[in-house]
């Protein structure tokens, strides 16, 4: 086994792992974010914001990126798992956990959800087959009309709901893993409050992603000449 | 029984270099022929293993924790003395040594003392080294603090963990030499024999505690650091598991034991309190550099809360009685004082058998911050068991037994009068006399364990033949292990109604009661027939369910106390034999206003006991023991 | 002052070998001043006087030093109480007729040798890998000749407390022990004595954890909780940057031999 294999297989080189991959998808979280945000600038801007994302020379180099960065943290976190499960053969008649935190315990929980998301979110905004008759409009300059597709999605409530749920879930596999990995890669230091970093940039994307989809549900976003 | 000490020539200051010259060397190539057995895995033994390994020796380490990390040195909280004069003052080798010897009584050995203090100061490098994390200066050099019977501060400590630490630094020394190959560990594995051949000791039987596996183990020499038998008392500081099985079965098998009366009665104790009790926790002597020893002057006020006695009220006693070293006086001193308090019906707390440790004036004057910034863990520790907060309330303490300075008899080689035998740390009789200063007990250790033996095993070595391994199908093994089963088996068959446990709490009263504090010629022999009453009953009536074969822990108990049942009479005869007051042995009739009257004329020796078979009295030998360079004078710490 | 009775749950289990499970049992007349072991100490008496053989549990110093002691209680491993071995754990924490559990650690580097005493030889491994400075006796230069800041000797002290108890293990979710391991490196990794073998010892010593069987840590910090003697997670962060900083840095001992004439 060389250096690196070992590295990869021990138990602090598969939590640096999960860290450095979490850490690859909070910024893209906080990317997409404000993206999301420019919901905000009317029609114009948001459509701008999709065309230049669709038209970016490196998009599948990005895609493929994130899919494998994806792909490494599930199976890294599958196998963790497993071998925790196997680390405790017996299980306690009666066990109370005082330090750990729901956001702690349910990661597995919180991580399948957001899974089961993003693939029901890929299907709607960028493969199209949720609201399909949604999914080939074109704006008046001739660019996909995204922002018609938000809106049309973020009226339906049920569409809505599920979004709102999976965010949570996102905010709270988030209250955890965004300020693990500071513990996991040794960069924890006693004046820095590291430990609230996670549950604050799960609120900030919480807020974030949800208010573009409220505003809309409630009205204050429309559809173009509505 | 010889008890040639064999000490070598020339003035004090020089024996210990002449000896290490004129000692045998066994040649590099031919240390690993050598196979060395080590029993007991603490600071002493731990030590010697790691040491002997480094140098080459095959060893075998055994231990009846489930780690070597276990054993009872880590208990040990306040420091190690060494003679760094680090502090600029006034300490030396010729300091320490004197001190060392005066705090013993008179009742050590010259030349293994003045070793003792000699390699002290190797042991403190020793131990930095190894990355044991001693308390520091701001400056980055190392720290000291005093500790009783002393007037210089040259006791060096990891805050309240200092056995600990130490331990830790010697385990990780075993730990190299085990990952190395060159010890082999053996835990949770108890001696339960010795095996001689040609009257040379050749190796040992051991039980396996999970498997019940009888086994022999053979080796060109046997080194036994198993601790000491405070545990006769049933209730000390010591962990439950000390006891007395592997030195007294060497003793049963001819080494000669030392002085078994001399024990150490530690004066800050948590007060015993009630029946249930199955240990008693110490505190710090170091608490006694800031706390006040005090009672009520009244009776009347014993029951008073004590922070409603104004100082007039209060008696100092420590400090009124021995003004020049106060509350820092030594151990037996301190708790021979606490005990007349209480006799004197003027103790505190449930049963009247505590006095007051009391912290007011150290908080006044440094801020309850600074208190705990020294004290803090062992002030928790205290309000963890008693339930009281010892920053408001005073503490309440009491003596308890806590160290025995007799164990088996070794010359200035560290070897018993069995040839091949050699006894490290609280196991042997040596250094301490009488009694034994505080902070000294880890320094003994570490200095058997890393300094001394590794030298005069090689000495005894060098005159074995490596390719002369006992073999353990020979006869004496298979002696030996049929003997330790028929034990076992006996203690199985007997299929009474009384727990090991209500036996251990009984002798533990008798031994209290008439060899503890203050002992009596008529109370000695008293306790010698309620001694052999108890083993009759024992042997009689008590309940061992369970197999030999399997993890059984009452049967582990059973045997152990079957030894101390026997050991405790060689104690209370010894007690009985020695008709002066030494130390930590107070004898009633020998006093002089209050204080120990020690008889140079008559007990100037170490007593050695030898074994005489099950029926028949132990003799009494003696080693006479000269004072050239520390003059005898009665001790007077006033 | 009035004398308690409770219900306790211990988990009996002959040998490693047999199945185990939870019994109920009875205990009287136990006060409130008696330590937790000191109430199995009166179960084990009640126990032997109705001719049942006593629940073995591993106990020695009794002072919440030695580390010996273990038990899972109601759940916490030692019983809960902060910075409390369960020999330092008394009854006047409990109430009376309180029903009580009481389990040996889970962990399968840990399997139970009977009822509630477990073999902990997978932290004796780890320790082997590493935990040492590789001097011989006899070589050190005097210890005032290498300065440590208070600061840093404070900091090692913290972290050399570990009694090597379990419990941190026993109250992960998953069963690791950062902790432990964490603990035993920024000992010497926090003064000057333990910096030349730093790489090593590190690999080494997480190795012997993962092949020991050990869970992994995903940052619950019930270890920290749990411990007896407060180690802090601090300990672990600088473990997994030690071994990171190993694993892609530190040169593998090359094993040529240092011979000469």
């Amino acid at each position: 086994m060389s250096w690196f294999q070992r590295y990869m297989r021990s138990s602090i080189g598969a939590k640096q792992v999960m860290a450095v991959t979490g850490l690859g998808m909070v910024l893209f979280a906080l990317i997409h974010m404000t993206g999301h945000l420019q919901m905000f600038g009317g029609r114009d801007m948001y459509n701008g914001y999709a065309h230049f994302l669709q038209h970016l020379e490196v998009k599948w180099v990005a895609r493929l990126g994130l899919i494998a960065i994806v792909v490494i943290h599930i199976f890294t976190a599958i196998s963790l798992v497993m071998k925790n499960r196997a680390a405790r053969p017996v299980a306690y008649a009666m066990y109370k956990p005082v330090a750990s935190t729901p956001m702690s315990r349910y990661m597995a929980m919180t991580g399948l959800v957001i899974l089961a998301f993003i693939i029901y979110h890929l299907l709607h905004f960028t493969i199209g087959t949720v609201q399909p008759q949604y999914f080939h409009m074109l704006d008046d300059k001739g660019r996909y009309d995204a922002y018609s597709m938000f809106v049309r999605g973020f009226q339906n409530v049920g569409i809505f709901a599920s979004y709102a749920v999976a965010v949570f879930m996102l905010c709270m596999h988030l209250g955890h893993g965004a300020s693990s990995w500071i513990q996991s890669l040794g960069w924890r230091h006693p004046k820095y409050g590291t430990d609230k970093l996670g549950p604050i940039l799960g609120i900030v994307l919480f807020l974030g992603y949800i208010a573009p989809p409220t505003a809309v549900l409630i009205g204050m976003i429309k559809l173009p000449g509505a | 029984m010889d008890l040639n000490a064999k000490i070598p020539d020339g003035p004090i200051e020089q024996k210990w270099e002449n000896a290490k010259f004129n000692y045998k060397l066994v040649n590099p190539a031919n240390k690993r022929k050598y196979k060395v057995i080590v029993v007991g895995s603490g600071l002493a033994g731990g030590a010697a293993a790691a040491t002997l390994a480094e140098l080459g020796y095959q060893v075998s380490c055994f231990c009846f924790q489930d780690s070597p990390r276990r054993a009872h040195s880590i208990a040990a909280q306040g420091g190690i003395n060494a003679a760094k004069n680090y502090q600029n003052d006034g300490d030396s080798v010729h300091r320490l040594f004197y001190d060392t010897v005066k705090g013993g009584d008179f009742r050590a050995r010259e030349a293994n003392v003045h070793r003792l203090a000699e390699v002290s100061v190797n042991i403190i490098d020793q131990c930095a080294a190894m990355g044991v994390p001693f308390a520091r200066e701001y400056g980055g050099t190392l720290a000291n603090r005093s500790f009783g019977g002393a007037q210089v501060s040259r006791t060096f400590y990891a805050r309240g963990q200092t056995g600990q630490q130490l331990l830790l630094g010697a385990y990780a020394g075993l730990n190299r030499q085990i990952a190395a190959g060159k010890v082999k560990m053996f835990t949770r594995t108890e001696m339960l024999d010795i095996v001689l051949e040609d009257g040379k000791a050749v190796g040992i039987v051991v039980r396996d505690l999970v498997t019940g596996k009888i086994e022999s183990h053979a080796a060109h020499a046997v080194v036994m650091a198993t601790g000491g038998y405070g545990n006769v008392f049933y209730l000390s500081t010591n962990a439950k598991g000390c006891n007395v099985t592997a030195t007294y079965r060497a003793y049963k098998k001819g080494a000669g034991f030392g002085n078994p009366c001399f024990t150490q009665i530690h004066p800050t104790c948590i007060p015993v309190s009630g029946d249930y009790q199955s240990k008693l926790t110490l505190m710090s002597e170091s608490l006694r550099n800031d706390g006040r020893v005090w009672v009520p002057k009244n009776k009347a006020d014993i029951a008073k809360r004590p922070d409603t006695i104004p100082d007039e009220d209060r008696d100092y006693y420590l400090e009124r009685k021995y003004p020049s070293y106060g509350n820092l006086s030594p151990r037996d001193i301190a708790s021979r004082a606490a005990k007349e308090q209480c006799d004197d019906g003027r103790g505190v707390g449930p049963g009247g058998r505590g006095v007051y440790l009391d912290f007011r004036d150290a908080i006044k004057r440094d801020g309850e911050d600074k208190v705990r910034e020294k004290y803090g863990n062992l002030f928790d520790m205290y309000e963890r068991i008693t339930g009281e907060n010892p920053y408001k309330v005073p503490m309440r303490i009491y003596p308890a037994v806590h160290y025995t300075m007799g164990g088996l008899w070794v010359d200035y080689n560290l070897q018993s009068t069995i040839p091949g035998l050699f006894v490290l740390g609280e196991a042997n009789f040596s250094d301490h006399g009488a009694n034994r200063l505080g902070a000294s007990a880890l320094m003994q250790g570490l200095a058997d364990g890393y300094f001394v033996i590794p030298y005069t095993i090689g000495n005894y070595l060098a005159n074995v033949n490596a390719a002369k391994l006992a073999s353990t199908s020979n006869p004496a093994f298979k002696d030996a292990e049929a003997d330790v089963k028929a034990g076992i088996d006996k203690l199985l068959a007997i299929k009474g109604k009384r727990t090991v446990d209500s036996f251990h709490k009984e002798l533990g009263l008798i031994m209290w009661e008439y060899c503890g504090m203050a002992r009596t010629k008529e109370g000695l022999a008293k306790a010698v027939g309620l001694i052999r009453e108890l083993r009759a009953a024992f042997w009689q009536d008590l309940q061992v369910l369970g197999g030999a074969d399997t993890f059984n822990q009452s049967l582990e108990k059973a045997g152990r106390l079957a030894d101390l049942l026997e050991f405790a009479e060689l104690m209370c005869k010894d007690a009985s034999e020695r008709e002066e007051s030494c130390g930590g042995h107070f004898r009633v009739e020998y006093q002089q206003e209050g204080e120990a009257l020690r008889n140079d004329d008559k007990f100037c020796h170490a007593a050695v006991w030898e074994y005489k078979g099950p029926d028949a009295e132990p003799v009494r030998h003696i080693e006479p023991l000269t004072f050239e360079n520390v003059h005898l004078a009665t001790r007077s710490y006033k | 002052m009035s004398d308690m009775n409770l219900t306790v749950h211990v988990w009996r289990q002959k040998d490693a070998k047999s199945p185990g499970k939870m019994v109920p049992y009875k205990v009287t007349g136990v006060s409130e001043h008696a330590s937790f072991l000191e109430m199995l100490d009166i179960l084990n008496e009640q126990l032997q006087a109705k001719g049942e053989e006593p629940v073995a549990f591993d106990h020695d110093c009794r002072e919440g030093i030695c580390g010996m002691c273990s038990l899972m209680i109601n759940g916490r491993p030692h019983g809960g109480q902060k910075a409390t071995t369960t020999c330092q754990l008394h009854m006047r924490k409990f109430k009376d007729g309180e029903e009580i559990f009481v389990e040996p650690w889970r962990a399968g580097a840990f399997p139970v040798l009977r009822d509630l005493s477990v073999d902990r030889t997978s932290f004796e491994k780890i320790q082997q890998a590493g935990g040492f400075v590789s001097t011989n006796v006899g070589s050190a230069p005097d210890a005032n000749s290498v300065p440590i800041p208070k600061e840093d000797a404070d900091r090692a002290m913290d972290a050399a407390a570990c009694i090597g108890c379990g419990a941190c293990v026993a109250a992960c979710p998953n069963g690791s022990a950062m902790l432990f391991v964490g603990a035993k490196l920024a000992h010497l990794h926090s003064l000057p004595q333990g910096q030349a073998e730093r790489g090593h010892r590190t690999q080494a010593m997480v190795n012997a954890m993962d092949a020991a069987g050990f869970g992994n840590c995903s940052n619950h910090y019930e270890c920290e909780a749990a411990c007896p003697k407060e180690i802090s997670r601090d300990v672990i962060s600088l473990m997994n940057k030690d071994y990171v900083k190993a694993s892609f840095t530190h040169r593998e001992r090359s094993g040529k031999g240092d011979g000469g004439a």
